[in-house]
């Protein structure tokens, strides 16, 4: 038989963990990403030139390069060093590394968008630059680019089956085991798509929600 | 731009010389990396080709197809856009045979990563040729054009220059898109590497390498994407109209 | 409704455009209100008005740029968005609404020059694609049209490379070359410096008196209008508030609006 319903729903519930465990990387991921690509961009937007230029160069090169690598790389590089990572930790790192870099790009083209006459009040009321980018800067560059930022969220949620590579047991993991035990491959693939689908959908519905809001509210 | 290209090239050519000098071994790396590199090369120029022929069919026919075929790009489009590479890769490559189709293992990482970028693309296109100006268009039918005539002739001709920057992201994305085919046992550059590493250990050098090679590859696509733009926008780009 | 002075006779020869009762409107916004307008064949018909009053809509229209709301318009005795079958109006078909199309040219206000092809290649284009045309044929009507219009020696010049008067009788010519029976100018100078409006216009002034085409245009060049038209419109509110000869429009007005009209673009120069 093709399509075997009972076999599916059997295998819903070991779905359905594995998805936490995606959601799970998802979340980390995105936190490091987001945190880590502010500080990018920042780093290079303002920083003296001995940190801005090699950044910029590190930022274009882990752009550039296969996230499947850089996950192998962290995975196998700390144990050279003695500290040895669970595999999950690994693939958040890597995750997080990898989309900081897209995150740092879109930071830059929020912040670029401030006016500068943001910077030059907040001189003139002698604000120190801590100050400055948490109370004026910041509040005003993040509501703009959170759909942006959300977009990439939902393409950090599409790339965690690369770390089935590295054996975390995450919805394509368990999907791949489910098929090597059982060899029936079509249903557990099958309904991995089709979560990840409903997911993105869902998920993509939302950004525009927000973003609908997020333009109701700024003034043009 | 040119800074960018400089400094990346700084860090190739560091890198570079970091792993050549840090060890001997180097040289019994290369033959087996050049192969697999050969094999990611081989798919990222297929997987390009069919992703722009993808891109421009799905996109006009979201545009301007009678519904039901609207309807099959908008769903093309979804499902490829809206689920992971990976699984896009495993269901083709282990689903397809029950249809009794089988195919060459590279056969389908080209299918796969062409459909998947290609509905990327087709958004690309789309935004393309949305941005021409309306009056292009008035000028058509002031001139009695057909719709598919004015398409044709006036419409995408100004449309593909302003696709190509992002294009050139996408088959960026593309090349990266590679690796995966590593996990579906394909010996490309990528599969090389973890092949290497599980032998021998030297991850460092070993994915270092693999690593510059990628960016290697990534500035080729970059430099070849600029020289395209250049030449296609000849007429254009002698600056606006006064 | 028109007062004053009557639109000449259109007895004899049936008109070449005729809107009758045409209605346009988005949504609540009523743009032309029962429009009744008839222009004989070779006639000069210059449009003005404030913006607002409806003046760009009906050439937009008449070049099927728009849908109408309401009413007929006809186009050298057929009518332009619906065709007889049966003895009935039923909405045209691509047919015949191309037929009717070939016969109407427009020049626009913005120009649309095909950026990527040459001033020769922009008037060769449609008439290749379009009317079937050899490209040698094609060349030498536009090299002939180009010529025409003074730009003889900038054949292979990219609209990029040409100045706006350039490229506005360029535009000229690409629409000329399609033998449109009707041409339409969408204020044409208007986008123009005003150095460059004369280029322009005296194109416009020897096509009017070299060839017999049906023209209307919508123009804020009052002094043009008083010494080329053969009749003034003047529109207000989506219809026309007065017409007749120019030297009744511009030289004694009869209706308030136009007399308002007229001072505040007076003041204005």
């Amino acid at each position: 038989m093709f399509w075997d319903w009972a076999f599916a729903g059997e295998i819903l519930p070991l779905l359905a963990r594995a998805s936490l465990v995606t959601l799970q990387a998802t979340i980390l991921g995105f936190a490091i990403a987001a945190v880590l690509g502010l500080a990018f961009a920042i780093g290079r937007m303002y920083g003296p030139a001995w940190l801005s230029v090699p950044l910029t160069g590190f930022i274009e090169f882990i752009r550039s390069t296969p996230l499947l690598i850089q996950i192998f790389f962290i995975y196998f590089v700390f144990p050279e060093f003695g500290l040895v990572l669970e595999a999950m930790t690994a693939g958040v790192l890597a995750l997080g590394l990898h989309y900081a870099t897209y995150a740092s790009e879109v930071y830059r083209a929020g912040l670029a968008n401030i006016q500068r006459g943001q910077w030059e009040a907040s001189i003139a009321l002698n604000l120190t630059p801590y100050h400055t980018f948490r109370d004026v800067i910041i509040p005003q560059a993040i509501p703009p680019i959170v759909p942006a930022l959300g977009n990439y969220l939902v393409a950090l949620f599409k790339e965690t089956p690369l770390l089935s590579a590295i054996g975390v047991l995450e919805l394509m993991q368990t999907a791949k085991i489910i098929g090597s035990e059982t060899f029936r491959y079509v249903e557990p693939i099958t309904m991995v798509g089709a979560i990840f689908l409903i997911f993105s959908l869902i998920a993509a519905g939302l950004i525009r929600i927000v973003e609908a809001r997020l333009n109701r509210r700024m003034v043009h | 731009m040119a800074l960018r290209s400089l400094v990346v090239a700084a860090i190739v050519a560091f890198t570079g010389g970091l792993v050549v000098a840090s060890f001997a071994g180097f040289r019994e790396f290369l033959p087996g990396l050049l192969e697999g590199a050969l094999i990611t090369v081989q798919i990222t120029i297929g997987g390009c080709a069919l992703a722009v022929a993808c891109a421009f069919v799905a996109g006009l026919a979201k545009m301007y197809g009678p519904w039901p075929v609207r309807w099959l790009a908008v769903g093309y489009i979804e499902v490829f856009r809206g689920t992971s590479a990976l699984v896009q890769l495993f269901w083709l490559f282990f689903v397809l045979p029950r249809f009794g189709l089988t195919m060459e293992p590279l056969t389908v990482a080209i299918l796969t990563l062409g459909l998947n970028v290609g509905a990327y693309g087709a958004e690309v296109v789309r935004g393309a040729v949305a941005a021409v100006p309306r009056g292009q268009w008035e000028a058509t039918v002031a001139l009695n054009m057909s719709r598919a005539q004015a398409l044709r002739r006036i419409i995408l001709p100004q449309a593909v220059v302003a696709m190509i920057p992002p294009w050139g992201n996408l088959f960026i994305e593309l090349l990266k898109a590679t690796a995966l085919v590593s996990l579906i046992t394909i010996p490309d550059l990528a599969f090389r590497a973890q092949q290497m590493n599980a032998t021998t250990y030297r991850t460092v050098e070993i994915f270092s390498i693999v690593l510059v090679f990628y960016l290697a590859i990534a500035m080729v696509i970059t430099i070849a994407m600029q020289t395209v733009e250049r030449f296609a926008a000849r007429g254009l780009a002698r600056g606006r109209a006064t | 409704m028109s007062t004053g002075s009557e639109a000449p006779a259109a007895g004899a020869a049936m008109s070449m455009v005729r809107f009758e009762q045409v209605t346009k409107s988005y949504g609540s916004l009523v743009v032309l209100d029962q429009l009744d307008l008839d222009v004989a064949a070779g006639e000069k018909v210059a449009i003005i008005g404030p913006s607002g009053s409806g003046k760009t809509t009906v050439l937009r229209m008449l070049m099927t740029l728009e849908r109408i709301n309401g009413g007929v318009i006809w186009v050298d005795g057929e009518p332009l968005t619906s065709m007889q079958r049966n003895g009935e109006l039923v909405p045209a078909d691509q047919r015949h609404l191309r037929r009717m199309r070939g016969k109407i040219g427009m020049v626009f206000q913005h120009f649309n020059l095909f950026p990527h092809m040459t001033a020769l290649k922009n008037c060769m284009e449609a008439p290749v694609t379009v009317l079937g045309l050899s490209r040698d044929e094609a060349q030498s009507r536009g090299r002939e049209l180009l010529e025409m219009v003074g730009l003889g020696d900038k054949l292979d010049h990219y609209p990029a490379q040409l100045s706006g008067g350039q490229q506005q009788r360029v535009a000229i010519a690409r629409a000329l070359a399609m033998r449109p029976k009707v041409m339409l100018f969408d204020e044409v100078t208007s986008a123009l410096d005003p150095e460059l409006v004369g280029e322009v216009l005296n194109v416009i002034r020897q096509l009017g008196d070299a060839h017999d085409l049906t023209m209307l245009m919508v123009t804020h060049q009052m002094g043009f209008a008083k010494e080329f038209a053969d009749r003034v419109c003047f529109f207000y509110g989506g219809r026309i508030c007065e017409q007749g000869a120019p030297e009744t429009i511009f030289g004694a007005p009869e209706n308030e609006r136009t007399q308002q009209f007229l001072r505040a673009v007076l003041e204005a120069t």
